[in-house]
């Protein structure tokens, strides 16, 4: 096969690309969990972290060269910040495109139609405001340099910094979803809204706070995605619909799925890169989508039914 | 010490109970609304200076202007809160009789055979300029609202990557009449290429939409997407076949060989834009037919209650598809037009950002509405060229998806049926608002109980 000769170092690229798309497909699969509807604009709040980021962090390292500790602080704020930006953003976004529409008791087209808008109008308004070209994140430590091998394999300082701090953040996820009380509640909206609300959910608030903790985390995804991969104002659109496929593999509604979604997506993206050439790279997801639409729409995880009627 | 605080807290408590009372919300909305007017109009900054542009239209006397405005708003809103009724009974005396007068079949008509007057009789008389925008800005994308309206309008179905079709159609237009490097086995004259070109797009749209139609709206809507960002990777990495963003050009134009009349289309633009304006009328008339016929009720049967459409018979998911692809095929046959008439197409072209347009010209005039499609694609597609002329507010062509995207917002928020409504599309709007059915084909149907 045309993979198997480099296949460990795809898979190590697989993989931290894989966090990422997991990060950012948790926000589209618990907004979905909650509200039934795929958030659009989630893409532009991924890519106001990365923005808050790259601010932060050129102010902080100016010309500098950090290292050691520093390198760490460092990666700690940017996170930090891109996680913080996209939290204010998401927050912003449920507030002024969904829940006046809530509050009519809109179509579904409705929802959908202004989160386009809202889609739009903020990755362009982000364009008009900080310039339409693609800018790079001072580096807070060497990305490159290689940490270990695995299978001959070179394990890159960049993937560690993203795998390390996806997991914690998962893993944090994890838990506050299972144990705390608003994890209880993001659960029994999902469940049932109506009978939620009966016994003393906060329905609207816990939509805020879902669409908060989904920003948290895909700010964040921003911020580390835009540490290799530069920050431009369109950034949002094409992991964005990456990571809605790796929520749908994994079977959108379902928080671990997601993350099992992103990963397996992130691997067989970059496995299969290296059959065709890499500007089909976005085609091999599309395919997945569709595939996996048509195969099982209910994703590897989902019991949420993905059908109509 | 309790009183005293008691009677400084007292203001300040009534205070916040304002701000969250109804009425302060409103207000809230209002200025916030303003704010961000005033940053979208206001002056742009750049990577080095990223706050430029937010202090610049935030921190200026300007911002005053935007904020009285909001103010205004908000006080003539409390008083048609107020006196709304009283208002609307005085001025219908005034606003009533017109639109009641076109209530009536013959006004109706009469009113559009003098705008197809207008349509003939006027554009001679434009400068060169703007008989361009008439075609390329505001022709074509009539046909291609008018054919997206029977997908979002009708239907109810959400299709974001409608600039693909467009490709579709445009390139087989140009494969047809041998302008591609690829040849096909016979050239035909770009007439004969429209079957071809429509019924590739149609193709597209039934593969594309089988599969995706029997599921939930919104994953139509995102597999759309994704497929009219897709079309575009497609159409640049195939350089050999499609030309690639280089593009190619020498698609000829429309031609007539017909009982010894000869007669070409150039690349002047009046002798297309009676050509466009000929189609349009065409499409109207057939889409007006469908819109009254068996089909286009089941469509709207459909988009307003799938399981109850079910339940009476009407397949679901043939009809879905049928929609979907006659909105297709109406983009590829716009694409057809359009290839020929520059006589050039490539793969830059065909990006989200026109889809996107394109909704919110339908959306703008009215979802479902044929009137609405017309006028709002024709309105929206003007004023950017006036702006673009007379740069209002500091107004900047690349801007253009900043007022879309919001305007997509506001519309959902205020006025989700259009400017120019259908009858029987604002009738499931208001009902759906005070909680009957669904408006829309996307619902979770399977479990009513769960509503956003």
């Amino acid at each position: 096969m045309c993979f198997t000769h480099s296949f460990w170092a795809l898979t190590v690229q697989g993989l931290s690309d894989g966090f990422l798309y997991a990060l950012i497909a948790l926000g589209y699969t618990l907004v979905y969990g909650v509200l039934q509807l795929i958030n659009f604009a989630h893409s532009e709040v991924f890519m106001s972290g990365g923005f808050a980021g790259y601010f932060v962090l050129r102010t902080l390292i100016g010309s500098s060269s950090p290292h050691g500790a520093s390198s760490v602080g460092l990666v700690v704020v940017g996170i930090a910040a891109g996680a913080a930006a996209g939290g204010v953003v998401a927050f912003l976004l449920e507030r002024v495109a969904y829940r006046p529409l809530r509050r009519h008791n809109a179509p579904r087209l409705a929802f959908l139609i202004s989160a386009i808008g809202a889609s739009f109008f903020l990755y362009n308004l982000a364009g008009k405001e900080f310039g339409r070209d693609s800018v790079s994140i001072p580096a807070p430590f060497n990305l490159s340099g290689t940490v270990f091998t695995v299978f001959g394999a070179p394990v890159q300082t960049y993937e560690i910094v993203i795998a390390v701090s996806a997991v914690i953040m998962l893993v944090l996820l994890d838990r506050l979803v299972a144990v705390t009380r608003l994890g209880r509640g993001i659960r029994a909206v999902a469940q049932d809204a109506d009978t939620a609300a009966l016994m003393g959910v906060d329905i609207d608030r816990t939509i805020s706070q879902t669409f908060v903790i989904g920003g948290l985390l895909g700010g964040a995804a921003g911020f580390l995605f835009g540490l290799s991969s530069g920050v431009v104002y369109t950034m949002g659109f094409t992991p964005g619909l990456k990571a809605f496929t790796a929520a749908v593999l994994g079977g959108i509604g379902n928080v671990r799925g997601a993350v099992l979604g992103g990963l397996l997506l992130g691997v067989t993206e970059n496995l299969g890169v290296a059959c065709v050439q890499s500007s089909w790279r976005d085609v091999i997801a599309f395919g997945i989508l569709v595939l996996v639409l048509l195969v099982r729409p209910t994703g590897l995880l989902g019991e949420r039914l993905g059908r109509s009627a | 010490m309790s009183i005293s605080a008691g009677t400084v807290g007292a203001p300040i408590r009534s205070g916040l109970a304002w701000v969250r009372s109804d009425s302060g919300r409103r207000l809230g909305g209002w200025i916030l609304g303003a704010l961000i007017l005033a940053l979208m109009t206001g002056p742009s900054g750049n990577d080095s200076a990223p706050t430029a542009g937010f202090t610049g239209s935030l921190l200026q006397p300007r911002v005053l202007v935007f904020l009285g405005l909001a103010v205004a708003l908000w006080v003539l809103t409390n008083i048609r809160r107020r006196y709304g009724e009283r208002i609307r009974a005085a001025s219908d005396h005034v606003t009533g009789t017109p639109s009641r007068l076109l209530r009536t079949r013959r006004a109706r008509y009469g009113l559009y055979v003098a705008v197809l007057a207008v349509a003939i009789a006027y554009p001679p008389t434009l400068s060169g300029f703007w008989q361009e925008v008439l075609v390329d800005q505001i022709g074509v994308f009539v046909l291609l609202a008018v054919g997206l309206n029977v997908v979002v309008g009708y239907a109810g179905l959400l299709d974001l990557g409608y600039i693909a079709f467009f490709a579709i159609g445009a390139y087989s237009g140009a494969y047809w009449t041998g302008a591609l490097p690829v040849h096909p086995p016979f050239h035909v004259n770009p007439f004969w290429a429209i079957p071809l070109a429509v019924l590739a797009a149609m193709l597209a749209g039934v593969v594309l939409g089988a599969p995706t139609l029997r599921l939930r709206g919104d994953y139509l809507a995102i597999v759309t997407l994704g497929f009219g960002e897709i079309i575009q990777i497609v159409a640049t990495n195939l350089q050999g076949v499609t030309g690639g963003a280089e593009g190619v050009s020498g698609i000829p134009h429309f031609s007539v060989h017909l009982a010894g009349v000869k007669y070409q289309w150039g690349l002047s633009n009046l002798p297309y834009y009676y050509l466009l304006l000929g189609f349009v009328v065409v499409v109207l008339v057939a889409f007006r037919a469908l819109e009254n016929s068996r089909v286009g009720r089941a469509f709207t049967a459909i988009r307003e209650d799938e399981v109850a459409a079910e339940a009476v018979g009407i397949n679901i998911l043939k009809y879905k598809v049928m929609a979907f692809s006659i909105g297709a095929s109406t983009s590829g046959f716009a694409g057809l037009l359009e290839a020929s008439k520059i006589s050039f197409v490539s793969s830059q072209d065909f990006t989200v950002q026109m889809s996107i347009l394109v909704l919110v010209l339908v959306i703008f005039g009215g979802m479902g509405s044929l009137p609405g499609a017309v006028a709002g694609a024709a309105f929206l597609q003007w004023v950017p060229q006036i702006l673009r002329q007379h740069p209002l507010f500091g107004y900047q062509p690349q801007d253009l998806y900043i007022y879309l995207g919001a305007l997509l917002v506001v519309m959902m928020i205020f006025r989700p049926e259009g400017m120019i409504p259908s009858r029987r599309r604002r009738r499931e709007i208001v009902l759906a608002e005070t909680g009957v059915g669904t408006a829309d084909a996307i619902s979770g149907s399977s479990d009513p109980a769960v509503r956003p």
